[in-house]
């Protein structure tokens, strides 16, 4: 993202508390992911070192540093889910997009992509829906109680199988 | 600017608004909008209402509420006609939109009566002088508190959820909402308030119980330029999710007490850091500051006196040890959220160095009550020592999920039984999980233990922020404690060695019993490290990281030898201790498992037994997913005979 629109973006926080971890946020909401590029400007811009920016980046994992396919899906890991099924849930998923476990990126962070970058597979630690366990999201909409027979009808909202 | 309010008759003024819409002259529609509504089809419901009312020009007051809490009726609405009690519909859907404009225009109530939840004939919005009264009716429509998952329930933080809407700051004031700031700023000195707080015996709703206005009096006693006051809305904790429904469903109530908080301890700026996974609740929260600022509540002269002071949200970016004070400030300095030592506490040295008094979503919840009926009032609600009531989110293997707010000192079986009504599936309820990755399992046989801060530390756990997942037959407990360890290892930020290498250890000690490789002397020495990651570790979660492998080895020791000694899963869950076989008496042929077996490790032939190649099976349990015969069965630590190759299937009398 070019420097002048972070500026623009960083404007909206009134105090110095919070605006670093903020306007990462905002970037990428609209960028899908940091670039290398992007963390040296916003590194500028603020005014702190580029290491700075990368060691946020990495720390947190809502962070993504590499491009993500053009769907999102975030498993449920939390304490409810597990307890009712979210492991089999990753495993319904990883089998059904064709993703497979273990292709982390090289910060440490899960995250599968399908080939056709239709598809991101990720987890998260806890939604705060967990009267509806099992829970996944897609593209931030919350989809309860999922079982086998749900998945991929959900999928099938996000064009999942139009092209075979 | 014409809205602020400066005076009682201004703020009276706004509350008589605020109660024409609660108690308006034509029907009102209210649709239960918080994140589990909306999942569960409450934003379709809402916009076909809209549409139709819109349509027919209809004389419908249509708006939004939070949630009442009933998490597995959703999606709830709520109906009131003039002069009639709220009656509250549940588990609705699109096509069901018809029936509620009927029932709203004719007062006729649906026939089939089956999506007619409970009514609510006055409300006790706790901050109101005397509780409103909606409307006395329906003698055949249960009232709210006889329904079970509410009878042992007390409705103080969740006084306005479900019932107001949480985007309309007009109605928080209609319930008495900002009457407390009003008495704090005009008719109270700070060390009164805090005097107050003391009395009401508050303590932290975060989970470690601190006495929140002891917090409050360090944070005073500092000298300094800059004070800050912060509520700490990382709800990190898996399978707790109360704070999002207080942030969503009555956002004022946490300004209010955040306001009053820092008049009292001097502080004139706040922030909110709230966790990026709550969209909605951020959003909810940017309007209300918003409005409060529309209002005069917050800013500079709030309410027209010398008090001027703000709030600010700080987002977290998905990181669970921020929910640790030293951490979360850390983080909102745009570092990264490791903890530090303390001293200096924040109360000393906080934000950027300057004191700073941070308190859970929860604990503010509870400050405008307090200031508005007194110490004394809240003291006697609750138990000894512990005072008020906590919200409880009762999720896991339980028949009735949601919200539950009870006075401390409940019996965990008041909880599980009563509110949840017992395991979901029929099966034995075996424990409780509270406190979250830094709490414990509870086993059944201790579920007359009053919930709270003490009786729960007793048992080895914490009461945490308010998680309570409950665990049948069907959980295995070392997978239970594996997967909070694996929780740790994920979250440790990696400073000091025991939360980082400790946690790490033992996880791989626990994943070598779930593989049925542990032996006695692991067990042994994960005791020990366990005590040893508890006495050593540098923040509090590090140092509560080991509850789940302590509780669970103290309860349950028996599942972790039956693990070691007999290679058995009790529960069936660990797959490296489980097989599945197909039952040749029960099998069909079908060959829908066959078909579905993503690694082709299942024989047989139309009309045939089939047979599970136990070296082939990666043990999914697809086969047993799909079997309408309930042939499939899975064992651990025993099998049954099955033929060696395809037979034909067994037919009638068998």
């Amino acid at each position: 993202m070019e420097k002048y629109k972070i500026l623009e973006l960083a404007k909206k926080y009134k105090t110095k508390s919070g605006k670093l971890i903020g306007v990462l946020e905002d970037i990428q909401k609209e960028e899908r992911y940091l670039s290398e590029e992007t963390m040296r400007n916003v590194a500028e811009v603020l005014g702190v070192s580029p290491s700075k920016v990368y060691e946020v980046a990495t720390f947190y994992s809502l962070f993504n540093l590499k491009p993500v396919g053009k769907h999102i899906v975030t498993v449920c890991m939390g304490t409810a889910c597990h307890v009712k099924g979210a492991p089999r849930v990753l495993e319904m998923l990883e089998d059904l997009l064709g993703v497979k476990p273990g292709e982390t990126t090289e910060d440490g962070k899960f995250l599968l992509t399908t080939k056709d970058g239709e598809f991101t597979v990720n987890t998260a630690r806890c939604f705060g829906a967990c009267s509806m366990a099992p829970v996944i999201m897609v593209d931030g909409k919350i989809y309860g109680y999922v079982n086998s027979e749900k998945l991929p009808k959900i999928l099938k909202e996000y064009g999942w199988g139009d092209k075979k | 600017m014409k809205n602020k309010i400066t005076s009682l008759e201004g703020l009276e003024e706004i509350k008589e608004k605020g109660l024409k819409k609660l108690l308006p002259d034509i029907p009102r529609i209210s649709v239960g909008l918080a994140t589990c509504g909306i999942a569960a089809g409450g934003k379709e419901i809402y916009e076909e209402l809209k549409k139709q009312i819109e349509e027919k020009n209809l004389s419908i007051f249509l708006t939004k509420t939070g949630c009442f809490g009933i998490c597995n009726e959703e999606p709830l609405i709520n109906v009131r006609l003039p002069g009639k009690p709220i009656v509250i519909f549940s588990k609705l859907k699109k096509e069901d939109v018809p029936k509620i404009l009927d029932y709203a225009l004719t007062g006729k109530l649906p026939e089939d009566n089956k999506n007619v939840l409970c009514k609510i004939e006055e409300w006790d919005h706790i901050t109101t002088e005397t509780p409103i009264l909606y409307g006395r009716d329906y003698k055949n429509i249960p009232p709210w508190n006889e329904i079970p998952f509410f009878k042992p329930q007390k409705k103080l933080v969740m006084r306005n959820a479900g019932i107001t809407n949480p985007e309309d700051i007009e109605e928080y004031i209609a319930t008495g909402g900002y009457k407390a700031l009003f008495k704090a700023l005009k008719e109270m000195s700070p060390d009164e308030i805090i005097e107050e707080v003391k009395k009401s015996g508050l303590r932290g709703r975060g989970g470690a119980g601190f006495p929140t206005g002891l917090k409050w009096e360090f944070a005073k006693k500092e000298k300094s330029d800059v004070k800050y006051v912060i509520c700490n809305a990382d709800e990190g904790d898996p399978g707790a999710y109360m704070n999002r429904n207080e942030m969503e469903s009555d956002p004022h109530m946490i300004i209010e007490g955040m306001i009053i908080g820092a008049y009292a301890i001097g502080a004139s700026e706040g922030y909110i850091y709230i966790r990026a996974e709550y969209p909605l609740a951020i959003e909810r929260l940017e309007r209300a500051i918003e409005q409060a600022r529309e209002y005069g509540i917050l800013g500079k002269n709030i309410l027209g006196t010398n008090f001027s002071f703000d709030i600010y949200i700080a987002r977290g970016a998905g990181a669970f040890v921020c929910g640790e004070e030293t951490a979360l400030i850390a983080s909102m300095e745009g570092n990264a959220g490791r903890p530090r030592v303390r001293p200096p506490f924040p109360a000393q040295k906080g934000l950027w160095g300057k004191p700073t008094n941070i308190n859970n979503v929860e604990t503010w919840c509870n400050i405008s009550p307090i200031i508005l009926r007194g110490g004394d009032w809240f003291s006697r609600i609750g138990a000894e020592k512990n005072t008020g009531t906590k919200v409880f989110s009762l999720v896991g293997k339980v028949k009735r999920t949601g919200l539950v707010e009870v006075p401390l000192g409940t019996p965990i079986r008041e909880i599980v039984y009563t509110a949840g009504g017992g395991a979901a599936t029929g099966k034995k309820v075996k424990a409780v999980q509270t406190g979250g990755p830094s709490g414990g399992c509870i086993p059944e046989n201790l579920f007359n233990l009053p919930v709270d801060y003490d009786h729960l530390a007793s048992a080895g756990s914490i009461m945490g922020s308010g998680g309570m997942v409950v665990m049948d037959e069907d959980t295995c407990m070392v997978d239970t404690a594996k997967y909070f360890l694996e929780f740790a290892v994920d979250e440790s930020c990696g400073k000091c060695t025991p939360g980082r290498e400790g946690t790490y250890q033992m996880r791989n000690m626990l994943k070598k019993i779930t593989e049925g490789k542990g032996t006695e002397e692991d067990l042994n020495k994960l005791e020990k490290l366990a005590k040893f990651v508890k006495l050593t570790a540098l923040c509090g979660l590090g140092q509560t990281a080991p509850n789940p492998v302590i509780t669970t080895i103290r309860y349950f020791k028996d599942e972790y030898v039956a693990h070691i000694e007999d290679k058995r899963c009790p529960a069936k869950v660990c797959k490296a201790l489980i097989n599945y076989y197909i039952d040749p008496d029960l099998c069909r042929g079908c060959t829908i498992c066959a078909r579905n077996c993503p690694v082709e490790a299942i024989d047989g032939r139309p009309g045939y037994v089939h047979i599970i190649d136990q070296e082939k099976c990666i043990k999914c349990g697809t086969c047993m997913e799909v079997c309408t015969f309930n042939a499939v069965i899975k064992l651990s630590g025993e099998k049954i005979e099955t033929p060696f190759k395809p037979i034909p299937v067994h037919r009638e009398g068998r």
